[in-house]
């Protein structure tokens, strides 16, 4: 017997809570930018877990688009660090509010 | 058997999960999140979603990691920081969002009624038919993460360029320049 819905959405949210509390709690933008790809990760599982049990294919394309997006978050978010260490910033999410009011 | 690859995927994807948020190295965090994202491309294969488990080992763990091992490997130790200690109001808040959503998750998923999949065939997940929803229902979807990538590409360029050189120096350059003509023609002139 196979392992029903409930257990991959388990999975899913485990995996959502373990990328949350790394995204709040790590300091290193690198870091935390591998903490986002498990969160968006997570997501994806759920999505072909629905589909799959649903028995149709929009949670596959669904799960493929948010691919593609976690793609391009992941390039600009790169980027943004390479021009942090070219300008010899210090790579710190807390020493980074020069924006604060 | 499906159910022992299943506790297999399962326990890797939240240990490597676990490693990703705990290593102190950016790139055994890293490695870490390549374990992950295998993990989860077994639970594709589970779930007869055969394209996405592909596409998740090729854009993933083939594209998308190596430009992460570049940046930490370009950034070096600086990756690194000396001392990651948080205030206590910050763990005191990631510790109620985290068990918030754990809570509300494990009580969405004891209601549900999905326990029971429904019959597929076997070209659920082939590539043809996921394909040819791309194609058809979802071809303004597709378009647009076409749109989305080209933009980020731009913007990574845009990034990565660094500092415009500053204008004191195109001044200077400018001069040189106009210095070494007239100091040209003053000689051919002079001949």
């Amino acid at each position: 017997m196979s392992p029903g819905l409930g257990s991959y959405l388990i999975i899913s949210g485990a995996l959502f809570a373990i990328g949350l509390t790394g995204v709040l709690l790590r300091r290193s933008p690198l870091v935390v930018l591998l903490s986002l790809e498990v969160m968006l990760n997570s997501a994806n599982l759920a999505l072909v877990g629905f589909g799959r049990y649903v028995g149709n294919r929009d949670g596959q394309v669904f799960a493929l688009v948010v691919m593609g997006v976690a793609a391009a978050e992941v390039v600009v978010g790169l980027g943004l660090i390479v021009a942090m260490e070219r300008r010899k910033m210090i790579l710190d999410t807390d020493e980074l509010a020069e924006l604060r009011g | 058997m499906a159910t022992v690859v299943w506790f297999f995927a399962a326990g890797g994807a939240i240990v490597s999960a676990l490693a990703v948020i705990v290593q102190r190295n950016p790139f055994i965090s890293a490695i870490a999140l390549l374990g992950n994202l295998a993990s989860l491309a077994m639970m594709y294969v589970l779930l007869q979603s055969d394209f996405v488990a592909a596409a998740q080992v090729i854009v993933y763990a083939g594209a998308v990691m190596v430009m992460f091992l570049f940046v930490i490997a370009y950034i070096g130790p600086r990756g690194e920081l000396a001392e990651e200690h948080r205030r206590p109001w910050q763990v005191a808040v990631a510790t109620i969002a985290t068990s918030a959503i754990l809570v509300e998750i494990a009580l969405v998923v004891g209601r549900s009624g999905f326990d029971a999949p429904a019959s597929v065939s076997e070209q659920f997940g082939s590539p043809q038919a996921v394909g040819q929803l791309f194609l058809t229902t979802y071809v303004g979807a597709f378009e647009l993460v076409s749109l989305l990538l080209l933009v980020a590409a731009i913007a990574a360029v845009v990034l990565g360029a660094g500092p415009r050189p500053m204008r004191v120096q195109m001044d200077e350059r400018e001069r040189r320049v106009r210095e070494a003509r007239e100091l040209a023609a003053t000689r051919s002139g002079g001949e």
